[in-house]
């Protein structure tokens, strides 16, 4: 790792509205690709330490690290951001002669949280799924769209959200986000 | 005078008073009156002009079908036109101007065209303005443009906000009147998820009106307790203000709430557009009634009978004090009871029937008033308000048996069910004879994608008009829309209604039955757009007779109002005329939103710096801040250009090339894609996809790679770096990072599943920056870090290490024909060796340069560029790359096509140099002519521009084009025809303009 410190694309940006908004410090992220059931692959996902294999269309989050299931050959596994490259040694020794691959994504990613009793209102302003606590019960993966742009988005809890987007348009997302927090724009849907 | 009666108006408070103005006047009202009832209780009878005639009208409904109160609301930059005042919720302060009058509403001059009506006929745009020609641009759509449009266009951008809100749920019902509570209530009961939308502000529709039982409470008890039993479920949203705008395939419905039309200084969005997945719709949308079509109907003072009630019953509200009904149904005696039992003087009710009606004809009798059966109105007179009725013979021609001197008129049509939802995804209709209108066909319902309905109507929506099958009816739609939602559990109890026997209505499409032409011509049919009995029954003798076809010629249903009172009176008149029966000619098709909705609501939030996401480097501050002229490269905006104080932008693209040509520039490249291939078959996968061979590339080098669809032609290209024994790396254009990558995808996902290669899209992983000219390496290597000399890092190599402490991959290659380093780098890092780059960079005159600098060193150097060189219709062929397609492989994608006849035809354009005899730049695209016409007459061409530009390296114009037997023809000069009449003459070229050896960037 290098002596200069990196940055996130917005500087931990934060509104205040009917929810908090807040851009998230920099946060590890590597992708991990191959047959999910396969023996190396599901090592090297939860060699990351302390985090389950999720079911399909969930996530396992423990503390900082945790385990994304992002399509039926594709997982996203979190870790904090000075541990990537020891993550991702260890991984490629697990994976060794397996057909999978795993990188670091973690620069390419901008991540939000949400705070607050209207987080699926919020959300439901901006994406087409389902918010519903059956749609989107805390822990469950959801990959989808916010607005104009890809997203990713999960519950960890009735008023915490998370968001991870691609780095180039947090600025657009962060817009979004505080947009549908705007004062006076309560729903009182869900 | 229409005036504040007495102390009914159940919505209203009168303990409080609000202010508002109207063309200018102050009126008053009370918090419930909506902008109409508020009119009327200052008796503002004449509320606006109609379109075409100018003639004097005014209220004449009491909800959303009203045709004629419409006007501009608010003033500056809230000014909107065509706002309906029976729909808009009086508010403190309001403001509200008259539409379609001028110089003022009361002394109009476009009346005038009322003069000559007998010369507006329906076609009358369509016959009059056919000749001369040449009039058509200058003399009449001028003159059509002027009388186009009710309302004045807003100038000013909307200051308010506006938002989307998505929902999924079990059963959405459309219309919170006693039917949709009903049918809420019975899908309710079974715990799936209901979703009730109201487009008024109140509950229980018009039934608290229109009186009546439910359950033994009166109407009002019954619907504030449903209401509360909903809201106390979890499982159940009741939403007021909100309409159900349209229903589309597949469950998906819009509704449309409006936040703060009606509290315009609260915070928050003005409206909200709810985007609506449904597994069931019940659309308890009502019906709304039928005026009836007699001379004078659209004089201020007659109104639809159930809107008078609703005036007097809901906001205490009446239009004159001697009134006369016309009616030929039993609901019309309503409004006289109602009327008289309200200490009205109700003149006569005047019953097209024959023998009357039933019941409610003996109350109104009981009650002393006097009926004459088989009579109607003759015509009505009266200017700006009605001053007299003359009595006819419903089955005459019109003479007057009588005159009646009043000031209002109630007019009962019957009643149509509001059939709007049910039919925009694909309901049938079917004619029902006894209540005289169209209603939903049960067996003929919108289906989803199982092939099964997914839209079932409730209420008088389906038909029934009468309170206790309404409801029955609801509770019946509520029930079947949850069990085909899934939902399992017992119905709860039917509510019931007593109800009044009602003898038949009888049709009655013009009044009277004969009436001759004059009266005919007075007899209105759709009031906004001014189309009355006598232009529909011309239509038909022109031989319109598609009711299609009727609509557009005489504008029938056209309006803002979309036909909610004139249609099926409309198409019953055309049925007439053709001598049809009305089923036979069919209704005209209806089409999302039900009301017109805002523009606002429907771009959401879309608006200003989110209107489109834009993406950014993570440079993009520091190029702001340094003066970048944007330019916007797919969703990315790229620095064009860094102009400095007092420069123009073509100037700074001019010092910027020769600065990095002399000394050092920087680009930030961040936004080429790079894409991860990575796999045992990825060499295999990469030779497919390339037109050259990549899996012999060696590890730490690179290679430039053409990519072609499998039509052959070339859709993309880049440098290709070996970063490991079975990994690639390939760099796309900028516009071309997530196609590619989505075409990767397919080919493997597609037909080469089985090949085992992963790839993964880094292009926001790393930012990249290219540092680039003579002074390049003096720059990096005074950051330190890492030893970057020709031997240890030859052209097309790359290496991983340091610089200035930043980890950093570094490759060389070049695209500007100078010593060039594209350095990669984590996206959190880029902005801080950028900002050492260009610190550093001070002591070799380093700047930064843009896209369009870019584009002109590799035009020196011959480089194509996909997009310029390219338009999706060119092979590498034509552009001499040849030497990059690999003769060695079995296949690649397009190689098959690129034999094909066509594609080896030796008369394609091929890529050369053109520099014009005198150095000026050719203009872009311009064609090359040669000698003669073609078969169309046009000049013959051989050849056109594919980029040009000035080179500040060699001072003068330097062009590529695409020119027949190119190659063959150097030193030829070609003729290029410019926009500006000039004729460019250039010379053929070699396209390789500065340092052909190479020799700038081998050191």
């Amino acid at each position: 790792m290098s002596e200069i410190a990196s940055v996130t694309a917005l500087n931990g940006a934060r509104y205040d509205g009917i929810v908090e908004v807040a851009e998230m410090p920099l946060q590890g992220m590597i992708t991990l690709r191959g047959k999910l059931g396969a023996a190396p692959v599901k090592n090297a996902a939860i060699g990351i330490g302390g985090v389950d294999m999720p079911d399909d269309g969930m996530i396992s989050v423990q503390g900082d690290r945790a385990i994304a299931w992002m399509s039926p050959d594709e997982l996203l596994i979190f870790c904090a951001y000075d541990e990537v490259g020891v993550a991702l040694t260890a991984m490629e020794r697990t994976l060794d002669g397996s057909f999978a691959m795993a990188v670091d994504v973690s620069d390419a990613r901008a991540m939000f949280r949400l705070e607050g009793a209207a987080v699926r209102d919020v959300l439901a302003k901006l994406t087409p799924a389902d918010m519903s606590v059956q749609g989107c019960p805390p822990g469950r993966m959801r990959r989808t769209r916010l607005a104009q742009v890809a997203a990713a988005i999960w519950l960890t809890g009735e008023t915490t959200a998370h968001i991870v987007c691609f780095r180039s348009v947090a600025p657009y997302v962060f817009g979004l986000l505080s947009t549908a927090a705007q004062p006076g724009s309560d729903v009182g849907y869900y | 005078m229409s005036y504040r009666h007495n102390d009914s108006g159940r919505l209203i408070d009168r303990s409080q008073t609000l202010t508002f103005t109207f063309d200018g006047k102050t009126f008053t009202g009370h918090p419930g009156d909506t902008l109409a009832s508020a009119l009327l209780a200052g008796d503002r009878m004449l509320v606006g002009r109609s379109f075409k005639y100018h003639r004097p009208r005014g209220i004449v409904a009491s909800g959303v079908e009203e045709p004629n109160a419409l006007v501009n609301m608010g003033h500056g930059n809230r000014m909107e036109p065509n706002q309906r005042a029976t729909t808009t919720e009086l508010f403190d302060g309001l403001t509200a101007v008259s539409q379609n009058r001028w110089p003022t509403l009361d002394s109009d001059i476009g009346a005038m065209n009322a003069a000559i009506a007998r010369f507006l006929p329906a076609g009358f745009y369509y016959k009059t303005f056919l000749w001369p020609r040449a009039f058509w641009k200058n003399v009449y759509e001028p003159f059509i443009r002027q009388s186009a449009g009710l309302g004045r266009a807003p100038t000013e951008a909307d200051p308010d906000s506006y938002e989307h809100f998505h929902v999924h749920t079990d059963v959405l019902v459309v219309g919170g009147g006693v039917a949709g509570l009903a049918a809420a209530k019975a899908a309710a009961a079974t715990g799936l998820k209901v979703l009730v939308l109201e487009q008024t502000h109140y509950w229980g529709g018009r039934t608290p009106v229109d009186g009546g039982k439910i359950d033994g409470m009166p109407a009002q008890e019954w619907i504030d307790a449903t209401v509360a039993e909903l809201e106390a479920m979890r499982n159940v949203t009741l939403r007021t203000r909100t309409m159900g705008a349209g229903v589309y395939d597949h469950g998906y419905a819009l509704g449309y709430e409006r936040l703060t039309d009606h509290a315009p200084d609260a915070e928050g969005p003005r409206h909200r557009l709810w985007r609506i997945r449904a597994r069931q719709i019940v659309t308890a949308t009502g019906a709304i009634e039928r005026p009836l079509a007699f001379a004078g109907n659209d004089v201020p003072g007659v109104m639809l009978a159930s809107a008078m009630r609703d005036y007097l019953v809901n906001w205490g509200v009446v239009p004159g004090q001697r009134i006369v009904v016309a009616t030929n149904n039993d609901d019309g005696y309503r409004t006289a009871i109602v009327l008289k039992k309200a200490g009205l003087d109700v003149l006569r009710i005047l019953d097209a029937r024959e023998a009357g009606g039933g019941a409610l004809m003996q109350e109104a009798r009981d009650l002393g008033l006097r009926i004459d059966c088989g009579r109607g109105i003759g015509k009505v007179s009266g200017g700006k308000r009605v001053k007299k009725v003359q009595i006819c013979v419903t089955t005459g021609t019109g003479g007057a048996m009588e005159a009646l001197d009043c000031d209002a008129v109630a007019m009962a049509g019957g009643w149509s069910p509001v059939v709007h939802l049910w039919s925009h995804c694909g309901g049938k209709l079917v004619w029902d004879d006894a209540q005289a209108h169209f209603r939903p066909d049960p067996a003929k319902a919108p289906t989803g994608a199982d092939g099964l309905p997914f839209v079932t109507t409730a209420g008088s929506a389906s038909g029934p008009m009468a309170l206790g099958s309404v409801l029955q009816d609801g509770a019946a739609a509520g029930t079947r829309a949850a069990k085909a939602a899934g939902g399992k559990g017992r119905a709860p109890k039917v509510p019931v209604a007593e109800d009044v026997e009602e003898a038949a209505m009888l049709p009655v499409w013009q009044m009277p039955a004969r009436a001759e032409y004059r009266l005919k011509s007075k007899s209105w049919l759709d009031f906004q757009n001014d189309v009355k009995v006598s232009d529909v029954e011309l239509a038909a003798r022109e031989g319109f007779e598609s009711v299609e076809h009727t609509k557009r010629y005489t504008t029938l249903g056209m309006a803002t109002d979309q036909g909610k009172l004139s249609n099926i009176n409309g198409l019953a008149v055309l049925a007439g005329a053709l001598q049809k029966p009305i089923p036979q000619v069919g209704t005209t098709t209806f089409r999302p939103p039900y009301t017109p909705i805002s523009i606002g609501a429907i771009g959401g939030s879309a608006r200003g710096d989110i209107f489109q996401p834009v993406r950014m480097t993570p440079m993009h501050a520091w190029h702001d801040v340094h003066g970048a002229d944007w330019e916007p490269v797919g969703q990315w905006r790229r620095p064009y250009a860094y102009p400095q104080q007092g420069e123009k932008v073509e100037e700074a693209v001019q010092r910027e090339v020769t600065n990095t040509r002399d000394n050092v520039g920087l680009l930030d490249a961040s936004t080429l894609g790079k894409i991860l291939v990575r796999g045992p078959d990825a060499g295999r996968f990469l030779d497919m996809l390339y037109t050259n061979m990549m899996s012999t590339l060696k590890v730490g080098r690179c290679r430039y790679g053409l990519m072609c669809s499998e039509n052959g032609f070339l859709i993309d290209d880049g440098v290709v770096a070996r970063v490991g024994e079975d990994a690639w790396l390939c760099h796309t254009t900028t516009g071309g990072a997530d196609r590619i990558h989505a075409h990767m995808e397919e080919w493997l996902q597609t037909e080469w599943w089985d090949w085992k290669v992963h790839v993964a899209n880094l292009t926001e992983q790393y930012a990249q920056i290219a540092v680039v000219g003579p002074k390049a390496r003096q720059l990096l290597e005074s950051l330190g870090g890492m030893d970057l000399s020709a031997e240890t890092l030859p052209f097309m190599a790359w290496a991983d290490g340091e610089l200035g402490g930043i980890g950093v991959r570094v490759y060389r290659i070049s695209f500007s024909g100078e010593l060039s380093f594209e350095i990669a780098v984590r996206a959190g890092q880029g902005l801080a060796l950028w900002e050492k780059l260009v610190e550093a960079g001070k002591a070799f005159g380093v700047m930064p340069y843009g896209t369009e600098a870019l584009h002109i060193m590799r035009a020196e150097k011959g480089f194509i560029m996909i997009g310029d060189e390219t338009d999706g219709t060119v092979i590498p062929q034509d552009l001499g790359l040849d030497w990059a397609i690999s003769k060695k492989k079995t296949d690649y994608l397009g190689k098959r096509a690129q034999e094909r006849s066509h594609m080896t035809d030796p008369t394609r354009w091929k890529l050369v140099g053109l520099e014009t005899e005198d150095g000026s730049v050719l203009p872009d695209g311009a064609y090359a002519v040669g000698r003669g016409k073609n078969a169309n007459g046009q000049l013959v061409t051989q050849g056109r521009v594919t980029s040009s530009y000035h080179s500040p390296t060699l001072g003068r114009g330097i062009a590529m084009g695409l020119v027949l037997h190119g190659p063959d023809r150097m030193g030829e000069v070609l003729e290029f025809p410019g926009t500006d009449d000039k004729v460019y003459r250039a010379k053929i070229v070699n396209p390789v303009f500065f340092d052909p050896e190479g020799a700038k960037q081998n050191v």
